[in-house]
């Protein structure tokens, strides 16, 4: 069975919704990111989105640009960021691990090689923010052979689009919460309760809301709502604030600390 | 060859819709309205009238004829494409942009722009039109081009600074895009170049064709037949496929495109796409790419800020991996030679971007003989870079 899976049939049995956070790998450096990821295990998050940085990330607000061009700056790749799979395993971590990489830099490593890396890896799921279902196909057999599931997005404009998103989707589908770029919002659209219910109608998946949730409140908003509360660009934010703290071996389990209370903190 | 793309928007392998989900609804529904407005003759007609009264046309071809004998070779014709209004093929363009936006009930504008020609553009034609314009525009461009940043402001739109990235075209175009997916339900994107999502590549062909089939028109009545060659410059290249794309079922005639090697195709400072690309995605479509081996895209690098782009329309990857198209590289240096020698032989300034097609044409003028014909894409003037141009020439 696929973690994904797994995990969101346990939380199911508990009532609770999974918290999952994304943050951009190597940024500030990938012994970093091992350790913040442990971090988030321990302060609550069910499941992890690791980031791969990219030049051009155009799904992505000022944030996530940022903490892309910081990984960027010292040369971090797709096969370093799958990679730490088998590091994060090694350190105990037993979250599932879920890859969100734009299409191209899966495209020059090559489709077969790239299955195969997440799958000795111990990678459960992808996220690839530009291929929607008219350009995914054969993406989507060589995940489904692989049993990694492609985690669809579907926005507020996805109308008549859903049904056929959500019934290809594995894992979870990724609800857009409104339009624009990641990044955090301070409100949100009143029709977005309408859409999640259409998405929760024609999903036999679970849902999971996303893209400008940065606080308890937008977090406990949706809880009822969802699956699944994703919360990206405002914990990358905590990353970037504490990034000096991390840096500095005398003050790193501080900069870990920061992020573990923000982290709790959400999860409430 | 000529009724690409497919249905799904591709030229073979190129082209495609590689963007957020949150985009698809705004595509197909332009490609909807592109579709169907595009049929209906009153449509048809109300951009030929702009085209025609308001920009200018038909362009001249243009027999350079101090330049051809100086040359030796063959006669070379320019497509005057720097006489249109605002000084370049990109009004072509936006008029037929610009009318489809008004169509479809959207009230705002907005654009990339790299030399400004296409932001100089598509503010010309919301001043018209009445409509609300952004431009995009990288800073480091800004710099580079600070005349057509006021002349944005003077025509009423807003000049938005892009510091993301390389803060040059490909930024940019990624910031517009970025924009428009959280402002899609009154805005309407003016992309500038035959490049992005499909519709895009062929919207943009079909408004710029214009430019080929004209010329194909002329030189039949100048010279009774059909030319030996068709150069034009490409950065993304809209001119060039407006070019090429009338010549392709017509196989006796080369079609050469010329992309900017900046300071040489073996340095690391080049815009030479297909010399030096790979098969690659980036915004929004499948074509050849500047990237490392990690497909990562690299910044491009151009005396030219019109080519000065890593990536090149879908269209141009497949005349060019079908082989019915050839792409060669040219440098800044051959660039400014070739802009001085077309000033002082014609009397005419071109912009650096078509001061590349010149220098192809001549070096490749010569190698010809007196009965061949090369017609050249003459897309810009040289106005806008007449200070950038000041200040690499120096003391000369």
């Amino acid at each position: 069975m696929n973690l994904i899976d797994q995990r969101f049939a346990e939380l199911k049995q508990q009532q609770k919704t999974a918290l999952i956070p994304f943050i951009s790998c190597g940024d500030p450096t990938l012994d970093d990111t091992i350790d913040i990821i442990k971090t988030l295990e321990e302060a609550g998050a069910d499941m992890v989105e690791l980031g791969v940085p990219y030049s051009d990330p155009l799904a992505d607000g000022p944030v996530i640009q940022r903490a892309s061009e910081r990984a960027l700056q010292h040369a971090v790749t797709l096969k370093d960021c799958i990679e730490l799979g088998s590091r994060l395993r090694q350190q105990g971590v037993k979250l599932p691990l879920i890859l969100f990489t734009y299409y191209n830099p899966i495209y020059q490593f090559g489709l077969h090689a790239f299955f195969e890396l997440l799958k000795q890896h111990d990678i459960s799921g992808l996220i690839v923010p530009d291929l929607p279902i008219e350009e995914d196909q054969e993406l989507r057999q060589l995940a489904e052979h692989n049993n990694i599931h492609l985690i669809p997005l579907v926005a507020p404009t996805s109308n008549e689009r859903v049904t056929r998103i959500t019934k290809q989707a594995k894992g979870f589908v990724y609800c857009v919460s409104s339009l624009g770029v990641t990044g955090e919002r301070s409100d949100f659209h009143a029709e977005i309760d309408q859409f999640l219910n259409l998405v929760r109608s024609a999903s036999d998946v679970p849902i999971a809301i996303g893209f400008g949730i940065s606080s308890r409140e937008q977090v406990a908003r949706f809880e009822q709502k969802c699956d699944g509360v994703i919360v990206g660009s405002a914990i990358v934010r905590t990353i970037e604030s504490n990034v000096p703290l991390l840096r500095d071996p005398a003050t790193k389990a501080e900069g870990l600390a920061n992020i573990h209370r923000f982290v709790a903190e959400l999860r409430g | 060859m000529t009724q690409l793309p497919d249905s799904n928007g591709r030229f073979g392998p190129f082209g495609g819709r590689y963007v957020p989900e949150t985009l698809m609804n705004a595509l197909l529904e332009l490609e909807e309205a592109y579709l169907h407005y595009s049929k209906q003759q009153d449509f048809k007609d109300e951009v030929l009238d702009l085209l025609f009264r308001y920009s200018g046309r038909p362009t001249s071809l243009y027999y350079a004829k101090n330049l051809s004998e100086k040359l030796g070779g063959a006669k070379i014709y320019l497509k005057r494409e720097d006489l249109n209004h605002t000084g370049a093929h990109k009004i072509n363009n936006t008029i037929g942009q610009g009318v489809l936006a008004k169509r479809m009930g959207k009230t705002k504008v907005i654009a990339e722009t790299g030399a400004g020609q296409h932001g100089v553009a598509s503010a010309t034609i919301a001043a018209l039109l009445g409509l609300e314009c952004k431009v995009f525009m990288g800073e480091e461009d800004m710099k580079r081009q600070q005349l057509n940043v006021f002349r944005m402001n003077l025509l009423g739109s807003e000049v938005v600074p892009v510091t993301s990235g390389t803060r040059t075209l490909k930024d940019a175009c990624n910031e517009t895009l970025r924009y428009w997916v959280s402002n899609v339900n009154d805005t309407y994107y003016i992309l500038g170049s035959a490049t992005g999502p499909h519709p895009y590549p062929m919207m943009v062909r079909d408004f710029q064709r214009i430019i080929g089939d004209e010329s194909r028109e002329q030189i039949l009545k100048y010279e009774g037949k059909l030319p030996d060659y068709v150069v034009a410059a490409v950065g993304g290249g809209s001119n060039a496929i407006g070019m090429f794309y009338p010549f392709i079922e017509d196989e006796g005639v080369k079609l050469l495109g010329v992309e900017a090697a900046g300071r040489g195709v073996d340095t690391a400072e080049h815009a030479a796409t297909m010399t030096k690309g790979r098969h690659g995605v980036f915004q929004g479509s499948m074509s050849y790419v500047l990237q490392d081996e990690h497909g990562q895209v690299q910044p491009a690098h151009s005396i030219s800020a019109g080519l000065d782009y890593p990536g090149i329309g879908p269209e141009h990857s497949y005349l060019k991996d079908s082989g019915r198209a050839d792409y060669v590289p040219i440098t800044d240096q051959e660039a400014l030679d070739a802009l001085q020698e077309l000033s002082r032989t014609e009397g005419i300034i071109p912009a650096l971007e078509s001061a590349h097609a010149i220098a192809q044409t001549i070096k490749l003028a010569p190698t010809l003989n007196k009965d061949q014909v090369v017609v050249v894409s003459l897309s810009g003037r040289g106005d806008k870079d007449v200070e950038s141009i000041m200040g690499y020439l120096g003391g000369n």
